[in-house]
This record gives structure tokens, C-alpha cells and sequence, in this order.
């Protein structure tokens, strides 16, 4: 099971370690904390662009309404996620609150992409490993990077776009899934609208309002189309 | 300026918000886990999600001042794309889509 598990989550190791590299390295040498700091905050907070916030807010010591703010706002898409996961995470017992700790964008992609077996308990232990997986690479990372500091030698420029490269992978995971390129639409264009008008540090969360938003009125014309049938028919 | 309480409340209050934003639908939707409208965002947002973390986080890879634009991220990506369609095994496009993409940019080639 493990070896299935390792093999589904290789993507996101190559992108988590580099990145919690990154995140671990500017940690260590913005801020004058210890080097543990770094891999405890990818065990309590874990979340790639919020702990980056993290960093400048800590270098001007913001005030904890402040960071409060702050982290919930840079993390407010994942209020959308949660949201297509209550039914598969439903009867998880001591295992639900992990898997809901550890939502990222990346485990959130892997856990709704995936092919599940009949057997719900089974395909909620992969779960719970999918996401312990990722977490460790994202700690191991953040250690690397805070004990390095600057003395990085391998040139692993780029590599993060491993990650980009999974999001894509999935889309077409997705459409191939889905047999439908509605929602595939609506998300890139969703995106092209929250990048055209959104300063960056906005994008993401806009993009996912518009296409959420998409959604309703897309679930609303089914519904309408669907009870005119009915009537026609009845 | 090594001051732990600062840091270690700090790092409470940034995962408390951090979890705050996984765990609420959970609190709110977890008896409506069978209306339409849930089955409806269930079986489609993760799709439009994927389109757009792509979208984003593939433009943002980019170099759009260069001629032709963002044509550093977009060729890695057309050829996971590429490869995908032609084996569908995720490792080995995520692998040669980042291949490409570090090799365009430690060289600086395009």
C-alpha cells in the first residue's frame, strides 16, 4: 500500500521538497529565530504561500489580529475545498481531522483526481497516507532549507514546476474523468479574468469566487431545464 | 531578537487561521451533504479548480516580456500536455514537462 501511495504522491515530493527548501532557506536567513522553527511551522500551519507570508510577517512582528487576518485571507480558497470532500471524508472517525489539516492545493488535487474502489474504509487509509506523505515532504523540505540556509550547490532552478506540470496532468485526469470541458473552461477563464483585473496575492482566491459562482448558475439552468422536462413530460 | 513566546504564538494563531479555512465547510455543509447543489460543486468544482490552479500557477512560470511571451512555460507545458494524451502516465510527463522547463531556464536557451 505504501509503495502505491509513494508512487501516486512522487509528483509532490519533487515539487514539496524544493519548495519547502525555498521556504526553509528564506526563513534562515530573513529572520533570526532557531532553524527548528522552520520545519515546526510546516508541521502546525503547513501551507506553501502562507508560510512565505509568514516570513515578512514575522520579520516586522505583526500583531496577532494581524497575522490572523493575514494567513485567513491568503488561505480563504481552501473554504471551497472542503466543500467537494464532505462526502468522501464522511465516517473517517479519528482520521477526518487530519485529512481536513491537511487540505493543501496539491493533496486537495490528488485525493478528488484519484480512481476509489468500493471499499470506503480502505480508500480513506489511502487518504489519510496520501496526505501524511506530502506533509513529510514539506517538513523534510523546510528542514533542508533552514539547515542549508545560503549554501545551496545543486542548481535545482525550476523545479518547482514539477508542481505545474501535476495541475495540468490532473486537468486532463479530470476532463478524461468527467467527459465534460464545462468546468475545465470555466476555471481557465475564471483564472484569465481574476489575473487580468486581481493583484497577485488575490488571484487565486478570486478566481475560485468567479468560478464557484459559474457553478451556481450552471447547477441553477440544469435545474430549470430539468423541471421543464418534467413538466412537459408529466 | 530571538524572542520565543512571540514566535511560538506567532506560529499558534498562523495554524489556527491556516486550519480555520479547511475545517469550515466541514462545521457548516456536513448535514447537507446530499443536496444538489453540494452533489452539483462536488463533482464539478475540482475539475474547474484544477483548469485554474494550472492556469495560474502556469502563467505565473512565465517570462511575458519575452518574444514570444511566456513561451518559457508554455512550451513545457504543451508538452506535458503532449505526452500525457500520447502515454497518460502522470510521472513520466510531470518529469519531462520539468526537465524541459529546468533546462530552458538554468540555460536561459529561449
Amino acid at each position: 500500500m505504501n509503495q502505491s501511495v509513494f508512487r501516486l504522491t512522487l509528483p509532490i515530493l519533487f515539487g514539496y521538497i524544493p519548495l519547502g527548501m525555498a521556504f526553509g532557506v528564506l526563513f534562515s536567513t530573513q529572520l533570526d529565530y532557531p532553524w527548528w522553527a522552520a520545519p515546526l511551522m510546516g508541521l502546525l500551519i503547513y501551507a506553501g504561500a502562507g508560510q512565505i507570508l509568514a516570513v515578512s510577517l514575522l520579520a516586522v512582528g505583526a500583531g496577532m489580529l494581524e497575522v490572523f487576518v493575514a494567513m485567513f485571507v491568503l488561505n480563504a480558497r481552501h473554504l471551497f475545498y472542503g466543500l467537494s470532500l464532505l462526502g468522501q471524508f464522511r465516517g473517517a472517525g479519528w482520521r477526518k481531522a487530519y485529512l481536513i489539516f491537511g487540505l493543501t492545493d496539491e493533496t486537495y488535487s490528488l485525493l478528488t483526481s484519484r480512481r476509489r474502489g468500493p471499499d470506503r474504509q480502505h480508500e480513506q487509509e489511502l487518504d489519510f497516507r496520501i496526505t501524511g506523505f506530502n506533509q513529510c515532504y514539506w517538513v523534510i523540505g523546510c528542514t533542508i532549507g533552514a539547515l542549508l540556509g545560503d549554501n545551496l550547490a545543486f542548481d535545482s532552478t525550476g523545479i518547482e514546476f514539477a508542481l505545474v506540470a501535476l495541475f495540468i496532468v490532473l486537468t486532463i485526469e479530470q476532463y478524461k474523468a468527467l467527459n465534460d470541458g464545462f468546468p475545465i473552461w470555466a476555471g481557465a477563464a475564471s483564472a484569465g479574468i481574476a489575473m487580468l483585473l486581481l493583484s497577485p496575492a488575490h488571484q487565486l482566491i478570486g478566481a475560485i469566487v468567479i468560478v464557484t459562482a459559474v457553478l451556481l448558475l450552471h447547477y441553477r439552468r440544469l435545474r430549470d431545464t430539468n423541471g421543464k422536462e418534467g413538466t412537459s413530460h408529466g | 531578537m530571538a524572542d520565543l513566546p512571540y514566535l511560538l504564538s506567532f506560529i499558534a494563531v498562523a495554524a489556527a487561521a491556516t486550519f480555520a479555512t479547511r475545517v469550515i465547510p466541514f462545521v457548516f455543509f456536513e448535514r447537507h451533504t446530499e443536496h444538489p447543489l453540494i452533489k452539483h460543486l462536488g463533482r464539478y468544482l475540482p475539475a474547474a479548480v484544477m483548469a485554474l490552479l494550472a492556469t495560474v500557477f502556469l502563467t505565473r512560470s512565465g517570462d511575458w516580456n519575452a518574444t514570444p511571451p511566456g513561451i518559457d512555460a508554455l512550451l513545457p507545458g504543451l508538452l506535458v500536455v503532449a505526452i500525457h494524451l500520447w502515454r497518460r502516465n502522470a510521472l513520466l510527463s510531470i518529469a519531462a514537462g520539468t526537465a524541459a522547463y529546468m533546462a530552458i531556464q538554468q540555460t536561459g536557451f529561449l
